[in-house]
């Protein structure tokens, strides 16, 4: 192993004194660059400012992406470090948010919607529009078939009880808000979420 | 959380992640802190070194958190209640409590009806045919104005203190030692370590999880933890406090929405059946004093359900129809929960189901019975910015997923969403914070947002009813959408209106205008009843005002140097960040001791280092309770009838327990496992017997991973890559296994293969004369993902939930060893 060293990273290490003059002594001489220092990884990276998604405790993190921000360049995420900001975590994320980037990047991401026909043993991949409109048209009809307005003794019940919704532990209070709204304007009242496991 | 709400009033943490670092002991039970959460548990260890605080750990493993504790002792899974109603009863009996906080600020000095009662293990009103209780006599005796009747001397032998007293005292330290199968003298120096935070300038914190709520009495476990922090005044207090840590990012955001089957936004409910009338609906909710001049602060109800109501339907709700009252879902069950839902669905009376970024094949107990329901669904709809194991019921995986799939006919739609690195919004931690967090760069493929996908599913419906009409479609139709973009609503639309705003000049009792017409309110104060103010979650109004977002805020200096970084982000409710805190100081409104001062009285009005959680202009004089959303303004030891199977908590064994009865009462075959948990059939000749399936098990997280996701992520898997379970020394000595050994694990319902862990972390436990084993199993890995494949835990854990909530009791059931 030879170790390069250019003039100005010798000098630069002569500040450290012994270490680096014995260095000297032993033949590693200065030697002319051939490349420059290589650049720190994030220079010029677009930081955003988040949450980790896993447990309750709500760590700071810090997404590092990179687009150059021309109109057809598209980020990506390329490094995820703790916010050192963050009154509880303090920069500190744990084996599950150091893990971070690499459920961003998963394999296991779904890309595209798809669908498994009755019986078959595959997977299908169809456009939103199909999915949606599929989706929509069996809840209409189970809806339809199956809304209970009038109870046996005869209150009103308006609800719906046929179809059902688990929502996400790790959605936002956005999309939360959002689904119960949906939900109850439907009547449906079986709807749970990971709070009840 | 259903046990902390009929004690204190409210569900949630009471204190916070920084906040642990100012107590001076730290009990972790039912939870496994520094494992699960890691970043959080920092905070126990600050506390250790910079405020000279004690870390006690109960739990029946020596875990990560034991390894740094001070003190640990063992304990059988689901014995709780005896541990902690035990060290109750050795408070009292040796008076180590708090007599001036529990006089002042809590319901000992209430009377009981003459005729309540309990005897060998049931309380009065219980119905043994039907496992139900009729709770009439679980009720204070009142004067002719409504008001309870009391005995400030605490000497009345009706009055909550001396029910209380005698309640506990069977709970012996030989008794407990029994049950728990914890050692006497570890029993007793931990009790004596809890009892020393007595004193004013000491408080105790407690830290649980799913170590205490996934039992069938996992809600009386944390009221008797509730119970035993107001006994020793340590509510309200910094460092002190009775704290839930959840699991997820936002389990607290979803339930404080209300995505449970009963709930609403901000902890309000649904209508049962046999509610028709609106303003007996109102009057039944809007709960009254129970002792005169308290706060009571339910009794608004009506001004968050009708600006609820306005946030949904805008102009459609009018007093004349009630504010939509008919519109809104009318519950003909009390919940409609996992259990019953998938009980229901393997019976084939559910034909459609959604699962949005949840994963029940793997989440859910009785693997084979959840699969048995899904394939019985006419559709599923999996939203999921992952593969999940839910998503593939259908397909064979040969021994992890034996089925059949071309005799599977469920549809089933697999739906791309962002995750949390691609979208804007806000999530709730478990301090009660409302953190934004923004969007860094676009999803993968063609995953879009999950409000896209919802907005797109319901449009299509809503146009679909315009032009086929169908069921009953008022509310679908009238929902109000004032989205910019109708496809695609914005989180900063949706988190405006869940704040809400003024749709009317909003004033005062003065006539002065508090909130103009258009405005955003800035607390729930300015909410009203008269349909000027639309909000969609009360608790969370003042998150987003005229100022703007509030979630946003990043100012992180704590000025009075005691961890309130108030200027950080937004905690419901009104950016209180210790809740009850004026707890905290004495009745006269000084401060119990300077270093566990939060808000005190200055003569004026209420000040101090946190937002009072009290009206600020309340004088002591007036006496009012700390409790403010308690119709006694006190906390609760006694539960009334907020709680299914008592209002004081008992110990009842596991539905799977590994012992012949319950040693509380060994000859009530009644009282022997929780009398007001649901079972269903199917459930019940699923359970299986000690005889058969001798050890006691329990599951649990690793640190390096979270349930079923982790094991897609590829450093991840190579932290832990393989399932193991973890087997004491001495009955692998027994059973001839071997570190490194494959074992098979079997319940009732099945099992898994694993690799055996030997450990001195888990001992034998004598309990009721029998040596008794716990057996480890993380719940991690499965058959998906960069992980070794592995069956699903959950193919082994029972169908049984707590009596309250219906939590699953995956903490306690029994397994037989095998080795392979």
């Amino acid at each position: 192993m030879t170790l390069k060293v250019t003039r100005r990273q010798f000098f630069k290490l002569g500040a450290v004194g012994m270490a680096t003059s014995s260095m000297a002594m032993m033949g590693f001489a200065p030697e002319p660059a051939l490349a420059s220092i290589r650049q720190f990884k994030l220079t010029g990276a677009k930081i955003t400012r988040s949450n980790c998604t896993y447990c309750s405790v709500g760590c700071g993190v810090l997404l590092y992406s990179r687009g150059d921000g021309a109109i057809n360049s598209i980020d990506s995420i390329y490094h995820v470090e703790g916010d050192p900001d963050h009154p509880v975590s303090r920069g500190s994320l744990c084996p599950k948010g150091a893990g971070l980037l690499d459920y961003i990047q998963s394999e296991s991401r779904l890309k595209y919607p798809q669908v498994r026909e009755p019986g078959t043993d595959e997977w299908k991949r169809i456009s939103w529009d199909d999915a949606l409109t599929r989706i929509a048209r069996h809840m209409k009809d189970d809806r339809d078939a199956n809304f209970v307005d009038q109870d046996a003794e005869g209150n009103t019940v308006n609800h719906w009880t046929t179809t059902g919704m688990l929502a996400a532990s790790a959605s936002t209070n956005e999309t939360a808000y959002l689904t119960q709204k949906i939900v109850r304007s439907l009547g449906m009242v079986v709807l749970d979420n990971q709070a009840r496991v | 959380m259903a046990g902390l709400a009929p004690t204190f009033g409210r569900g949630a943490m009471t204190n916070h992640w920084v906040d642990i670092r100012n107590a001076d002991l730290i009990l972790v039970m039912g939870g496994n802190a520094a494992e699960a959460h890691p970043v959080g548990f920092r905070w126990v260890m600050e506390a250790k070194e910079h405020n000279d605080a004690r870390l006690i750990v109960v739990d029946p493993r020596f875990n990560r958190t034991a390894a740094v504790a001070d003190y640990y002792a063992e304990i059988r899974t689901g014995t709780d209640i005896a541990f902690l109603g035990g060290l109750i009863s050795y408070l009292i009996e040796t008076d180590q409590i708090h007599h001036e906080y529990v006089r002042a600020y809590t319901d000992a000095s209430l009377i009981v009806r003459e005729d309540f009662g309990f005897e060998d293990g049931l309380f009065t009103g219980y119905d043994a045919e039907n496992g139900e209780y009729d709770k009439e006599t679980w009720r204070y005796e009142y004067d002719d104005e409504g008001y309870a009747l009391r005995d400030d001397t605490l000497t009345h032998p009706r009055c909550v203190f001396q029910l209380m007293r005698v309640h506990f005292s069977r709970y012996t330290p030989d008794v407990v030692s029994s049950v728990c199968g914890t050692p006497r003298d570890k029993l007793q120096h931990v009790w004596d370590m809890v009892a020393a935070t007595v004193v004013n300038d000491k408080t105790m914190t407690i830290l649980y999880a799913l170590g205490w709520t996934q039992h069938s009495i996992g809600s009386q476990i944390i009221r008797t933890a509730a119970m035993l922090q107001l006994l020793l005044g340590n509510m309200g207090m910094r460092g002190g406090g009775v704290n839930a840590l959840r699991g997820h990012s936002n389990i607290q955001g979803l339930t404080d929405l209300g995505l449970l089957s009963d709930l609403l936004p901000g902890y309000m409910s649904l209508p049962e059946a046999d509610e028709q009338d609106y303003e007996a609906y109102i009057l039944d909710r809007s709960r009254p004093d129970l002792l005169p001049g308290e706060v009571s602060y339910w009794r608004y109800y009506e001004r968050f359900h009708v600006s609820l109501m306005k946030a949904w339907f805008g102009d459609a709700a009018t007093e004349a129809n009630n504010w939509c009252y008919d519109w809104l879902p009318k519950l003909s069950e009390t919940l409609y929960d996992v259990l019953h839902t998938f009980e229901r669905m393997s019976h084939g009376d559910i034909n459609g189901y959604i699962c949005q970024g949840f994963n029940p094949l793997a989440a859910f107990p009785h693997k084979a019975k959840t699969t048995a329901a899904l394939s019985r669904l006419k559709y599923l709809v999996v939203i999921d910015p992952l593969r999940t194991e839910t998503a593939e019921f259908w397909k064979n995986h040969g021994e992890f997923n034996d089925v059949n799939t071309a005799e599977i006919g469920t549809e089933v739609f697999r739906l791309p969403t962002t995750a949390f690195a691609e979208e804007d919004g806000s999530i709730v931690n478990s301090s009660r914070w409302l953190q934004w967090f923004w969007a860094a760069a676009p999803p993968p493929g063609e995953a879009i947002p999950d409000t896209a996908i919802l907005a797109g599913i319901f449009l299509r419906m809503q146009q679909m009813y315009r032009d086929e009409g169908g069921a009953f479609s008022d509310a679908l139709l009238n929902l109000s959408w004032p989205y910019r973009y109708p496809a695609e609503p914005s989180a900063n639309e949706l988190a405006r209106e869940y704040n809400g705003w003024a749709l009317e000049d909003v004033v005062d009792e003065q006539r002065n205008i508090v909130c103009r017409a258009g405005e955003q309110v800035e607390d729930f104060g300015m909410l009203r009843a008269d349909g000027s103010t639309a909000s969609g979650c009360w608790i969370f109004a003042g998150c987003w005002t005229n100022e703007g977002n509030q979630m946003i805020r990043r100012d992180n200096s704590d000025p009075y140097g005691v961890g309130q970084t108030l200027g950080w982000a937004w905690s419901w409710p009104a950016n209180r960040r210790i809740l009850y805190n004026r707890a905290s100081a004495r009745p006269d409104g000084t401060p119990w001791a300077e270093r566990k001062a939060v808000v005190w009285w200055n003569g004026n009005r209420w000040v101090g280092n946190d937002v009072p959680d009290f009206p600020v202009e309340s004088a002591p004089t007036e006496a009012q309770g700390p409790f403010i959303m308690n119709q006694t303004g006190r906390g609760q030891f006694f539960a009334r009838d907020r709680m299914v199977e008592g209002p004081f908590p008992e110990h009842y064994e596991p539905f799977e327990t590994p012992i012949a009865n319950n040693p509380m009462h060994p000859n009530n075959p009644l009282a022997k496992n929780n009398p007001g948990a649901r079972v269903f059939e199917q459930d019940r000749a699923n359970f299986g017997s000690f005889e058969e399936f001798p050890h006691a098990a329990t599951t649990y997280r690793l640190t390096e991973h979270f349930h079923y996701w982790t094991m897609h992520n590829r450093l991840n898997a190579i932290a832990q890559p393989e399932k193991f379970v973890e087997i004491g020394e001495t009955l692998a000595n027994e059973l001839g296994i071997v570190k490194g050994d494959r074992v098979r694990v079997s319940s009732k319902r099945g099992h898994i293969e694993a690799v055996a862990v030997v450990t001195k972390r888990i001992r034998p436990l004598q309990v009721a004369g029998r040596t008794v084993h716990q057996i480890g199993i993380p719940i991690h890995w499965g058959y998906l993902g960069e992980t070794k494949r592995a069956h699903l835990t959950n193919t082994l854990t029972p169908s049984v939930g707590d009596a309250n909530t219906q939590t699953p009791e995956f903490k306690s059931f029994l397994v037989r060893v095998d080795k392979l």
